[in-house]
């Protein structure tokens, strides 16, 4: 279910480092809870994001949620797909439904967060 | 699963756009067994209704149902209800969960009459079935002919062998039913009409799904378009409030709003920008503060951003231009006539 070479928050984001460069996205779980993604707000290319901080957000039917970064950087790519189908954020979160890739501020920043067994444990014992 | 007045209750079953789409396609079911019920019975049960409520009572026959309001002396909302007349000196009244304490305080204590003021609400469970298919559903479950009970009546009848009180209502938009049950008899019921209703693509449905169809309807939720704050006049609800019915609670300030105008009205809008409106976001006319989101929601049947909101009553018609404050941006909207969405007759 969850990928092992990603990394998890507490808030459900993921990030998938590839040298100095992490691809972000929202975890399956979050998905799930969220519901029917209508709509997705992400910031532009090359605004800076920051670990902890809210970088977006995504709406369902039922509600809005922001979106915390997992790591800090600058954003090199969004993905505009999402745009005209939000609803890709549902059907594969953790793939073809990531939200932006960014230049890392500094290499290994991500180590803190959980690996995927430990989100797994976390998303387990939150039911 | 959330807190819903002291319910679990789950915000979605299987998805809140194809629970939605199944109660406008064919036929969905809501648990909706948290909601209140109260009796009134007694020689002067009607007196009673008509001097709580604002809708006429003494116009209902035997079996026949309206939806009213409960209000303050200062003209703001207890309630709103559905009031059903089982007999010339009983009624029973339908009340929103999270007011049923609230509302049997509040008629008890304005209850100088000769009748009885009953809390009853352990002793039904209540589902409803909605949906073009709801009738051919729920016949299958019930010797009554659900076809001869007309919009707003009801029947006392039977559903899997349980007594049932079944009538013709809903908070959906859509033609259906809503029975009140004995708790006991709910799960097999509940069992029963998801098989019966399996043929037409039956869902069960849970609050998400009923927010956002009432939403298309433009039916008001207590504590969003309707509380304390707020007057039927207000919000768009003219209609159950009878000036001419003799005196009861709440008359006299409304009749003083009536005279002298009231200075905002609930309004629909469809969004124009891109974003979806939600509860309290700020409203503004030429960028001024001018109202507040009631309720919002992406709408799964229009495929278009829609909501309510205050307005001053004199911009709150269809046509005006408003913009939606979301998250520090304003967003265009426009004022439209409602309700949304009106099922095909």
């Amino acid at each position: 279910m969850y990928p092992d070479n990603f990394r998890y928050t507490k808030e459900h984001e993921w990030v998938l480092v590839e040298g100095d460069a992490g691809t972000i996205g929202i975890t399956d779980h979050a998905q799930e809870e969220l519901g029917d993604i209508v709509y997705v707000d992400l910031p532009k290319v090359g605004a800076p994001i920051e670990a902890g901080k809210v970088f977006g957000s995504v709406e369902s039917v039922k509600a809005v949620s922001d979106i915390y970064s997992p790591v800090s950087g600058e954003v090199t790519e969004i993905n505009q797909s999402l745009a005209d189908a939000p609803e890709t954020l549902n059907t594969d979160p953790h793939g073809a439904g990531w939200l932006v890739k960014v230049r890392l501020a500094e290499a290994g920043q991500a180590q803190p967060l959980m690996s995927a067994a430990d989100y797994q444990d976390y998303v387990g014992a939150e039911k | 699963m959330v807190d819903f007045g002291g319910w679990d209750m789950p915000v979605q079953y299987t998805g809140i756009i194809e629970e939605h789409k199944a109660v406008r396609g064919g036929v969905g079911l809501f648990d909706v067994s948290h909601m209140g019920e109260i009796e009134i019975r007694g020689p002067e049960a009607l007196a009673l209704v008509n001097f709580i409520a604002t809708n006429d009572a003494g116009k209902l026959k035997h079996g026949q149902a309206q939806y009213s309001a409960l209000l303050y002396g200062h003209g703001g909302f207890v309630d709103d209800i559905l009031v059903h007349r089982v007999a010339d000196n009983e009624f029973f009244l339908c009340v929103n969960a999270g007011n049923q304490e609230k509302d049997y305080e509040h008629i008890r204590a304005a209850n100088r009459f000769q009748a009885e003021v009953v809390f009853a609400s352990e002793r039904f469970a209540q589902l409803a079935i909605q949906g073009p298919k709801a009738l051919a559903t729920l016949q299958k479950l019930t010797p009554v002919d659900l076809s001869s009970i007309r919009y707003y009546w009801f029947a006392d009848g039977a559903v899997c062998g349980a007594p049932a009180r079944i009538a013709h209502t809903g908070y959906t938009g859509e033609s259906g039913f809503e029975i009140y049950i004995p708790p006991e008899s709910a799960a097999d019921i509940w069992e029963a009409v998801m098989k019966a209703g399996a043929e037409f693509g039956i869902k069960p449905c849970g609050l998400g799904a009923r927010n956002t169809l009432r939403l298309e309807a433009a039916m008001t939720l207590y504590g969003h378009e309707i509380d304390a704050s707020i007057s039927p006049l207000e919000a768009g609800l003219d209609w159950i409030v009878k000036f001419d019915k003799g005196d009861f609670e709440g008359r006299a300030e409304l009749l003083k709003q009536k005279e002298r105008g009231v200075s905002r009205k609930l309004a629909g809008f469809e969004m124009a920008g891109r974003g979806i409106a939600r509860e309290g976001y700020p409203v503004l006319i030429d960028g001024a503060p001018a109202g507040w989101v009631t309720s919002g929601s992406p709408s799964p049947t229009l495929n278009r951003n829609i909501g309510m909101c205050y307005l001053p009553a004199d911009r709150a018609n269809a046509g005006q231009a408003i913009q939606i404050v979301i998250r520090n941006q304003p967003v265009d909207a426009l004022v439209v006539e409602t309700p949304f969405y009106k099922r095909a007759k």
